[in-house]
């Protein structure tokens, strides 16, 4: 595998012109599925186990996904500050911006309607 | 006139001077900016599967009475797809180092494996759905099943266009070789694919883990 990672440079590519792809190496893409296998498996077998708190199994499966999304970004889809000429940064953080303000408000919004809604009676009668 | 060495050479008449108004396009190589406008396309991509998590965490305690994540979800199905998904994530990455050493045939053994795994994992998913239907846990039973299909399923339905796209770019390959159109092709896939696997990392831990915890 090392002999393929030396011949990977060696190769001159005349149509491939000037752009600055990083496209990564079988140990990158490597370190990047072994960091993911154990993101995963240790959520799944918080949860399957139930060896802690929901509240705490709850926080640290959140980490463990913020983290693992982070892995993606960075071993897979090979992204960094400097891709595109920054845009690409620029367009996630922007899109991040929106996805926060439109998942937490639609969350924090429709939590104070359900705890201030008039208190119904009969709920179980009008399923 | 001393002008500066900076200038961009597009944007300079014969005698040096600046052109403010260029009469054409600057010549730029064909496909130049296609990436950028294809991680455009992701973003706006992330925002529909955004709304649709949102509508999730608003909708997915309402059971009308009905059946809950811990009577329907079935972890040890999930992880299995799990990995299905990440298994497709990294041959695909395989696929893109043979393709960048132009290796035509181990490029198309790796697409290959890459859309096997993409077919398991909708062949797991379809399956998961099917017995949900069995059990009368259909999209019209509540609040959570409504949600949880059309986010679901929306990513399912991404899976499947990926492997459309996959075997459509394998004959475009094994037609035409590893020229540059069919380069960037495959570079868009695989943004494609390594993003509906990041997707499905949200699916898994607030739809599938937070189902069972709650």
């Amino acid at each position: 595998m090392s002999a393929e990672a030396h011949n990977e440079h060696a190769v001159t590519h005349d149509d491939h012109h000037g752009d600055d792809h990083d496209h990564g190496t079988y140990r990158s893409y490597l370190i990047g599925f072994a960091l993911s296998v154990v993101l995963t498996a240790i959520p799944f077998w918080l949860v399957m186990a139930g060896v802690l708190a929901p509240q705490l199994t709850g926080l640290i499966i959140t980490a463990f996904a913020v983290v693992q999304i982070v892995v993606h970004m960075i071993f897979f889809l090979h992204m960094n500050h400097r891709s595109e000429g920054g845009w690409n940064m620029l367009a996630l953080i922007f899109t991040l911006v929106i996805v926060v303000i439109a998942v937490a408000g639609s969350v924090w919004v429709m939590y104070h309607l359900n705890t201030n809604m008039m208190p119904v009676h009969d709920m179980q009668g009008m399923g | 006139m001393s002008h500066a060495p900076t200038l961009n050479p597009d944007y300079v008449d014969e005698a040096g001077r600046p052109i403010f108004h260029p009469v054409e396009e600057p010549h730029h190589p064909e496909g130049h900016s296609t990436m950028l406008g294809f991680w455009m396309y992701l973003m706006s991509d992330c925002l529909i599967f955004a709304i649709l998590f949102a509508v999730y965490a608003v909708l997915g305690g309402n059971y009308a009475a009905g059946p809950a994540p811990k009577d329907l979800f079935d972890l040890p199905l999930v992880a299995l797809n799990t990995s299905m998904l990440l298994f497709s994530s990294i041959t695909y990455g395989f696929a893109m180092l043979a393709m960048y050493r132009n290796k035509v045939a181990q490029t198309q053994v790796w697409l290959a494996v890459t859309g096997l795994f993409g077919l398991c994992f909708l062949g797991i998913e379809l399956y998961e759905f099917a017995h949900m239907i069995h059990l009368g846990a259909t999209p019209q039973r509540s609040g959570f099943l409504s949600a949880f299909f059309i986010l679901v399923g929306t990513h399912g339905l991404h899976v499947t266009f990926g492997c459309i796209w996959l075997v459509t770019l394998m004959v475009q390959v094994a037609q035409k070789g590893l020229i540059q159109a069919n380069r960037r092709r495959l570079m868009c896939l695989s943004l494609f694919w390594h993003f509906l696997d990041v997707i499905w990392i949200g699916v898994f831990t607030f739809v599938y883990l937070f189902g069972i915890l709650r």
